[in-house]
This record gives C-alpha cells, structure tokens and sequence, in this order.
C-alpha cells in the first residue's frame, strides 16, 4: 500500500508520519502519534468525541482525511494543561463535576476551546450551541455548560488581572 | 485499499474523474471526488462506499463567496461556516447554520449537500426556492430545479452556484428536527414570498428530506400565487402538498408521518411569514 507523508504541529511540536491512502485524522493521531486524549466513539461525525483543532478551527478527526492537514496545527486536549497547571476549562471541568466516565470530555474541552477562543463572554445558548455536536451520555449536560461559562469568567478574570 | 489524488484545479480532478470512466462519486464506478469529506470519509471508514479512489483539489477558486452580476457566486468548496459567516451571503446564513453542529459546519462544503443524500440538503433546499443556479467545471449552468430533477453520480464535478440575492426577508427557512438545538431534519422547508402591489408574483416553495432530492411543491405553489397569505389560502396550499412530496422512512420519521405534518409545518411557516 501507498505511504503518504504528512508533516503537523501537534500541539506545538513538530509531527511526521507516514499514513495510509484514505487513513482519517483520528487513527493516526491514536494509533500513529500515540496522542490518546481524542476518543473514537461512532467514526462517522456524530458524537465529536475525536473533535480536534485544525488551524484553530473546530473538527471532527474521524472524518479529516489525515493527508489535509499536511502543514497544519492540530491542537488536541492533551496539549491544554501547561505542565502540571490545567488549562481554566479543564479546572472547572473538575471543580464542576462536568467529567463522569471522561469518555466524552475531551472533546467537550476542544468544542469549549473554539468557542472561548472566538468569544470570550458567551451567554448560555451559545455555550449550548458550541457543544450540540458532542454527545455526553453521563452528565446530562448541565454541569457541562456550567463549567464552561465559570472557565469562560475565570478566563476573562485572568486577561484583566 | 484507497489511493488519494490530489489536483491543484477543479477542471484536472474533474478530468481525471471522466477518464476514469463514467463513475464519479461515491458508489459510481470505483472512484469518488471529496469536498468536506463528511459523508465520504464515513463510507471510508466503514468500508461500504464502492470507490478505491479518492480526488480531491485544492483549487482556490471553489472557496470563492462573491458577487455575480445581481446574486451572488458560491464556490462549492465554500464550507457551511463560511457561508453563514460571509457578508454577501447573509440571507443564507438561516440555513447554513441548521446544518450539523459547529465542527461539522467547518467542514461540510456546499458541492457535497447538493450531492447529500435525505435527510441531509438543508441549504441545497434554500437554494432551490431562490432559483440558483448550479455550475460546473465545464462551465455550464443548470437551473437548480433540472440538476435535482436528473441528479447522478456522474458527470462533471460542480465548480458552484450562483444565487439570485432575495429582497430583505422574502426567503423564509425553517428545519423541523427531533433534537435541540442540533438534529438532523425530519423536513426542511424554505419559502420565498415576493409581494408586487400587495399580491404574491413568484412564490417559492420547496422541500428538503421529503423525496430523493430537494423538491419544490408546485401545487402549493400554484394556490398562492397571485393572492395573499389570507388563512383559506394557507390551508388550500397545505392541502396539496401530498401531490409533490414523496419522503421515505428513516430512523427519525416515517414517510407517513412526514406526509402528515408536513401541512401542519408549511401552514405555521406562512403564518409566520404573514406576521412578519
Ligand atoms: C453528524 C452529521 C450531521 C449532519 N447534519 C446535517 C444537517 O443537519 N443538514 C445537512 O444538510 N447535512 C448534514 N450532514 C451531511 C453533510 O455533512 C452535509 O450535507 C455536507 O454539506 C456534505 O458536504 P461534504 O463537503 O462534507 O461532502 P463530501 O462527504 O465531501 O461529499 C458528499 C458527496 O458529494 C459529492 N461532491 C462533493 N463535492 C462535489 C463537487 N464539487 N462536485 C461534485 N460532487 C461533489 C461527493 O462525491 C460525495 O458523493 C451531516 C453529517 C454528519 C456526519
Ligand atoms: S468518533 Fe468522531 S465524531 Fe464520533
Ligand atoms: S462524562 Fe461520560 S460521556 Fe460525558
């Protein structure tokens, strides 16, 4: 079979591999790079579990045909925390009880992520849009959306301070 | 076993996609041109899409969102977040958004929901109730209504579509779903409603997830034309639906029950029109 090389930053670090023809994102983030935080949960797009950043934008790694992003960024949960300091979502995560079997949470923090990123003071709805393309069998959602809006304040708290 | 091929033009994929014989998208002829990959990349993993070719191109010229002559010029690779984002296509943004959740809009192009099978085509169904028009890389233009009407897996890839730009709040959209926010539609309705001296000139109606393709519900249509959106005419519209609609059943709704609501929705959907 055809190798085809792709070369990424993966949370800042320079990132080469060979993938197969037609091998998605996910795969070769899990079983190439060894970057476990992205789940697979259904492989077609429907649970966001693998949600990953391409280029700072929102995507679903199970359906990213690996070979696109050859010169991209891809930014996964596992590059959140800072060394030992969790990222402000990932605190709230926990403080909140947002995180119950974990299966999901992952790609919550990237869904999150894009969406502070692009709007720092998010009203309810919008955090609730933001996560509609990740499903959470556990939490019932609300501690969730709850731990994203106190990120969202403690984020915003620390830019002014 | 999956080889990927990657042009910089439109034109060189669709080429090589003709060479290949008549097959061109996925379940045709072994090979299958990708936009967003949200569907393609599906059947690749799980093994069922009949191609072992994959073409993809990078033109830039597919992301294109600008004016054309009095509409507006959509390149197909334009993705459903750039679409509801863009200034020149605001009056589609209604639609683009009830597509998917946030990562799939980043990735789901407008070439790929014209090829989407139902229940998906939410914006395709806006475009066919504003009479755009489809281009492909021959650089030929088919109305919306003749590209559903004879919609095959073959033939020339398509470059995008050019859309009349509607008068402020004369297209109306509405996706009725099972799930909040996100879900995909039980049926997708878009509604344009031009008034000239106080009558309906030109009314648009069409269907999303309620036949094969977008359709347009002509005899709706024909009720409304040249009146007003007065209740008795609203009912006789809904009436007629059942001469234009054939949806299936899926997991979310049978074809029976769609049939049945379908009046109910496109009723709701005039009225609100009617109050503004
Ligand atoms: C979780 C999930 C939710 C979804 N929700 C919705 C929804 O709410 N509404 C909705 O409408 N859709 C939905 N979809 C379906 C799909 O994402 C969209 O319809 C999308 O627009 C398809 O575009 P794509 O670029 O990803 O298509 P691709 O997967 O790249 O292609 C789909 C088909 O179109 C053909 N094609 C693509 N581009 C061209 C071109 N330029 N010329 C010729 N043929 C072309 C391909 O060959 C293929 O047969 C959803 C999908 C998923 C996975
Ligand atoms: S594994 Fe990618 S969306 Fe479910
Ligand atoms: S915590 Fe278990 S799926 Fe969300």
């Amino acid at each position: 079979m055809t190798k085809t090389a792709v070369t990424f930053r993966l949370n800042g670090a320079e990132t080469a591999i060979f993938v197969d023809g037609g091998q998605n994102l996910l795969d070769v983030l899990r079983r190439g790079v060894g970057d476990l935080s992205p789940k697979y949960g259904c492989g077609q797009g429907g649970c966001g579990g693998c949600s990953v950043l391409v280029d700072g934008t929102l995507r679903l790694a199970c359906i990213t045909l690996a070979e696109s992003v050859d010169g991209a960024s891809v930014e996964t949960a596992a590059g959140l925390a800072d060394g030992p300091r969790l990222h402000p979502l990932q605190k709230a995560f926990m403080e909140g009880f947002a995180a119950q079997c974990g299966y999901c949470t992952p790609g919550m923090l990237m869904a999150a992520r894009a969406l502070l990123d692009a709007n720092p003071d998010p009203a309810r709805e919008e955090v609730v849009e933001a996560i509609s393309g990740n499903l959470c069998r556990c939490t019932g959602y609300e501690p969730i959306i709850d731990a994203i809006l106190a990120a969202a304040a403690d984020l915003r708290g620390g830019a002014a301070r | 076993m999956i080889t990927v091929e990657t042009f910089d033009t439109l034109a060189a994929a669709s080429s090589a996609m003709a060479g290949a014989g008549s097959g061109n998208r996925a379940g045709a002829g072994g090979s299958c041109y990708m936009g967003g990959g949200t569907l393609v990349m599906r059947a690749v993993n799980y093994g069922d899409g009949d191609f072992s070719r994959i073409l993809r191109s990078r033109d830039p010229a597919l992301l294109r969102i600008e004016p054309d002559g009095g509409g507006v010029f959509i390149g197909a690779g334009a993705t459903m977040a750039a679409i509801a984002g863009h200034r020149e296509t605001a009056f589609l943004a209604e639609a683009a958004t009830a597509v998917g959740g946030p990562a799939i809009r980043n990735m789901a192009t407008l070439g790929g929901n014209l090829f989407a099978p139902p229940p998906y085509g939410d914006l395709s169904t806006a475009l066919l109730a504003l009479d755009a028009r489809v281009r492909t890389a021959d650089g030929q233009e088919t109305p919306m209504e003749s590209f559903f009407a004879r919609r095959r897996m073959t033939g020339p890839l398509v470059a995008g579509v050019t859309v009349p730009r509607p008068e402020p709040g004369v297209l109306r959209f509405r996706k009725v779903t099972r799930v909040r926010p996100k879900g995909v539609s039980v049926m997708a309705i878009a509604v344009r409603l031009p008034f000239r001296s106080g009558r309906l000139a030109g009314v648009r109606i069409a269907f999303g997830a309620m036949g094969p393709t977008p359709v347009r519900a002509k005899s709706a249509e024909s009720a409304l034309e040249g009146g007003g959106l007065e209740d008795a005419r609203i009912a006789r519209a809904a009436e007629t639906l059942a001469h234009d609609l054939a949806p299936a059943d899926d997991a979310l709704a049978s074809a029976w029950y769609r049939q049945a609501v379908a009046p109910v929705h496109l009723a709701r959907l005039l009225r609100s029109a009617r109050e503004g």
